[in-house]
């Protein structure tokens, strides 16, 4: 009887030493990972390179292409005649690749004012899991307007008045994987100003998404421009000028991102749509569009996005 | 009778401690996974695997944080991270699992064994098994494995716009390079 409780007892202890081995065998792992583990850099602080108008701090990685398609109909209250403003259209092609995982460059070209742009942008500080806060980008545009005759038909525009550069910050962070919030201090330098108006501008622009499934997200974007600065009405005679607000709804299917967004801007090139936006959505100058991106592979991408 | 049981019980402790301090390590151990649609090919590697065995028991652990999974397109990885395996809430895949079949770690050998044990990805734990080659030389062991997976079996679910572009089943890889720990 006794034998025989020892050996249980004996049976017990050792297939629970056996189970405590093996739990202990994976535990050592465990440990040795999360003390070696590096700082992760945070990936996917927004969906697309573009929140609405505004450029996020995403960026395409080393090799890769982005083709943006970017649409905006009419305002809506244009009304039924013109089924809304889906009569109408402006529209910006656009390319972005980037040449390392940190540098990128892009060109575009826009419908309103015959406008092309072109842009680099560069990831200063990426936020971590431990150590930075914050993600910061530095971004600078240029844009040149071609359009024949953009304050009527007696008025001869110089080519160098017709160049506007944009300096951007893009401070950027991802709360948790729903919420991203970027806040971007911009500065605009206009070649050619109607007097009053300032050459140099400074604004603010704000945008954030919320994530409501894996692959759809809600974003939102305003620009504000610092009062006194562009006060002379805007020609040929639109209503007075206005900060940029815009919604959006991302839905990302793989290589592509589809953006339907509603915005009171018209223009998709930063000296325009921040300078530039004439109507608030109170009168109903909505802009109903959409952005459509498509990545491209050029080269293989062998390494940790660095 | 008591002293003969505590004198057995120090005799396993021994053993077992004994067994815990010559264990085989590796932190760069490689799992590789594939998939082969006429739409896609899907590739992506990661060289950090930390595995473990336990020579005097077979148990055998593995530890991969997802994170390292090395995409040939980033966009991919991305959307690994972010909309599959959701590697901020699960950063990692475990395995825990016992090695039978024929294996004699003392002699130089290559060895065929049936692996068995409980993978954990995305919060989900399945049993699995798979055959593994093991090259047993002096302290070192090289070990090969190749076994197939399916996503839905851990909760992975992929969006019908992309079902044709990834394969129902995908391929895994496994090569790891153990030496024992002095």
């Amino acid at each position: 009887m006794k034998t025989r409780k020892t050996f249980f007892s004996l049976v017990l202890i050792l297939s629970g030493f056996q189970l405590l081995a093996q739990d202990n065998l994976l535990k050592s792992l465990n440990d040795s990972m999360s003390a070696t583990s590096n700082n992760g850099f945070v990936t996917g602080t927004f969906k697309a390179l573009y929140i609405v108008n505004m450029k996020t701090i995403e960026a395409p990685a080393a090799g890769a292409l982005n083709v943006e398609i970017q649409h905006r109909f009419g305002t809506i209250n244009t009304g039924a005649y013109n089924l809304w403003g889906l009569d109408f259209a402006t529209l910006r092609l656009g390319l972005d690749y980037g040449i390392t995982d940190r540098f990128s460059v892009g060109i575009g070209r826009s419908s309103y004012l015959e406008t092309f742009d072109g842009y680099l942008k560069y990831k200063l500080l990426r936020q971590s899991e431990n150590s930075m806060p914050v993600s910061v980008g530095l971004l600078g545009t240029s844009s040149y307007f071609t359009n024949h005759a953009p304050l009527g038909d007696n008025a001869n525009i110089s080519s160098s008045s017709r160049f506007n550069y944009t300096l951007q910050m893009l401070i950027a962070r991802k709360f948790n994987s729903h919420f991203s919030f970027e806040l971007t201090p911009t500065f605009i330098h206009y070649n050619m100003v109607t007097s009053p108006d300032q050459n140099n501008v400074f604004a603010l622009c704000g945008g954030a998404r919320m994530k409501i499934s894996k692959r759809m997200a809600l974003t939102a974007e305003y620009d504000y421009l610092f009062p006194n600065q562009l006060v002379s009405p805007l020609f040929p005679p639109y209503p007075p000028r206005t900060n940029s607000l815009s919604l959006g709804w991302d839905i990302e299917t793989g290589g592509h991102v589809f953006q339907l967004v509603m915005t009171n801007s018209q223009s998709m090139v930063e000296s325009q749509y921040i300078g530039s936006t004439a109507g608030t959505w109170g009168k109903g100058y909505i802009y109903f569009g959409f952005n459509i991106s498509r990545n491209f592979n050029l080269k293989p991408h062998n390494k940790p996005k660095a | 009778m008591y002293l003969r049981f505590i004198y057995i019980l120090l005799m396993i402790t021994c053993f077992a401690v004994k067994g815990i301090c010559q264990n085989y390590m590796t932190k760069t151990g490689f799992i590789g996974f594939y998939s082969k649609t006429p739409l896609e090919d899907i590739k992506a590697e990661n060289n950090q695997v930390y595995a473990v065995l336990d020579p005097a028991s077979h148990h055998i652990a593995f530890a991969v944080l997802l994170k390292g999974f090395i995409f040939t397109k980033e966009l991919m990885q991305e959307h690994f991270n972010e909309n599959y395996v959701e590697s901020d809430k699960f950063p990692k895949a475990t395995f825990s699992g016992i090695c039978s079949g024929e294996l004699d770690l003392s002699k130089d050998g290559t060895y065929q064994v049936v692996i068995k044990g409980d993978l954990t990805l995305h919060g989900v734990t399945k049993p699995i098994e798979t055959t593994a080659q093991l090259d047993v030389k002096k302290d070192l062991i090289v070990g090969f494995s190749a076994f197939k997976l399916k996503p839905e079996d851990f909760n992975i679910t992929i969006p019908s716009i992309v079902r044709d572009k990834i394969t129902n089943e995908i391929s895994v890889k496994v090569k790891i390079d153990w030496v024992q720990t002095k």
